[in-house]
């Protein structure tokens, strides 16, 4: 989550307070992301260091003090929001590892531990639908920010159910004895981005 | 009072060295404006469980009740009307009649009840109405989006008195904002007091009931625990095992 991009996103509207990024910030991302005024007064003085933003106003209070974007800063947002993000690297999940380590365990059922995490999951989705159940229909910053968490929940419940299939299928035909384990092979995606 | 209740029904096909179990020992009970899901992978018996929930098909074994009626002391036809008068189907591919409108699909199980043609057209207008569709009443099922031939189903589903609600799969093909308005309308039904039971193997349809049944190789394994507290939600440590 970049809170620096994001400020001069709320700044390329018109030159704001620091309080009322704030205010703002959280309510774009329909209050999913909490941001403390710290972090807002923090960002602005490195975001004014680094030429992005700008405040014509002289006094030491934070405060006070009225941000605007420059040009470069408006360069900076567009280049931003039109680069992805870097997802060639398969995340350390520790999800992946603790079912992985379970499939290898003989006095663990790794289904066991597929279901109390599956479960676990489902739970949290309850809980963020049963928000959205209460508060989209009001808020669309919330509705998205709540779709991309269920989301992300879904692929993981998706992966667990698959995990599960495949570990069945492969009890049920094992591998062939004289198959040789390939050496690991590591392999980095080369989609530019 | 429980709406649903399965008593450890047990359902095997085949005979001998052929049976197989499709569900065993399942103990359900769903109240009165309660959503519950059915997850599992396929094959794990979430579709036998519904068609003996909704009493299309018989239990080897245990018991079903429907608004505290046991079903294996009925006869044929009392099953038979206790199906058009308490139990509404929703299915994946929404099982529309081609050659009837919207309202006329809507108010055929009234009508099949033995509801006069004014009365039953009378209340599947008011079921499409509270759906948002009383503007496409007139139109025949192939006039009508994905989305709403299965808001149509489900007026169908929950038209008249309709008490039961099951679904299987009731997304079917929709993308995930029309998957997410069916379960709207689900869930609409329940809070007016009917009881629903959806099967479905996506976790953010599940995600919408007040509870969720994980089912795995017929038998019942796990379930969500009830919701948190809001004081809960406040402290995320409460809920994680982590």
């Amino acid at each position: 989550m970049s809170i620096r991009h994001s400020l001069l996103a709320l700044l390329s509207e018109g030159p704001k307070y620091g309080f009322q990024l704030r205010q703002e910030f959280e309510s774009s991302t329909g209050e999913v992301w909490p941001l403390n005024v710290g972090q807002v007064y923090t960002t602005l003085q490195r975001l004014e260091r680094d030429g992005l933003a700008q405040s014509d106003d002289v006094e030491e209070d934070e405060r006070q003090k009225n941000y605007r974007i420059t040009e470069k800063g408006s360069e900076e947002l567009s280049h931003w929001l039109r680069t992805p993000p870097d997802l060639s690297e398969p995340p350390r999940d520790e999800l992946v590892i603790k079912v992985l380590v379970a499939s290898r365990l003989t006095n663990v059922n790794v289904y066991d531990v597929i279901q109390v995490h599956r479960r676990y999951i489902v739970q949290l989705m309850q809980q963020w639908t049963h928000l959205k159940e209460d508060e989209s229909r009001f808020d669309l910053a919330f509705a998205l920010a709540v779709d991309a968490e269920l989301f992300r929940l879904d692929a993981v419940v998706s992966w667990l159910d698959s995990a599960d299939g495949r570990l069945h299928r492969a009890e049920l035909e094992p591998a062939p004895q004289d198959h040789v384990a390939l050496p690991s092979i590591r392999r980095r995606t080369g989609a530019h981005r | 009072m429980s709406m649903l209740e399965l008593r450890q029904v047990s359902k095997s096909y085949g005979q001998g060295a052929n049976e197989v179990d499709a569900i065993s020992d399942i103990d359900l009970i769903v109240e009165r404006g309660s959503l519950v899901a059915i997850m599992g992978p396929s094959g794990s018996g979430k579709s036998t469980l519904l068609t003996i929930a909704g009493s299309l098909e018989e239990p080897t074994t245990g018991d079903v009740m429907i608004d505290g009626t046991r079903l294996s002391g009925m006869s044929r036809n009392d099953k038979a009307r206790l199906r058009r008068r308490t139990v509404g189907y929703v299915f994946q591919d929404f099982n529309l009649l081609a050659g009837l409108t919207a309202v006329e699909n809507v108010s055929l199980p009234l009508e099949l009840d033995g509801v006069s043609q004014r009365k039953a057209r009378a209340k599947g207008m008011a079921a499409l109405e509270g759906l948002g569709l009383a503007e496409r009443a007139l139109n025949f099922p192939d006039q009508l989006s994905g989305g709403e031939r299965q808001r149509v189903a489900i007026a169908r589903a929950v038209v008249g008195e309709r008490s039961l609600l099951l679904a299987d799969e009731p997304s079917g093909a929709l993308d995930s904002v029309n998957g997410e308005a069916v379960m709207r309308m689900i869930l609409a039904a329940c809070h007016g007091g009917v009881a629903a039971v959806v099967v479905t193997h996506d976790a953010k349809l599940a995600s919408w009931a007040d509870r969720v049944v994980f089912l795995r190789d017929g038998k019942a394994v796990d379930e969500t625990l009830p919701p948190p507290s809001p004081e809960e939600l406040l402290n995320p440590d409460v809920t994680n095992p982590a």
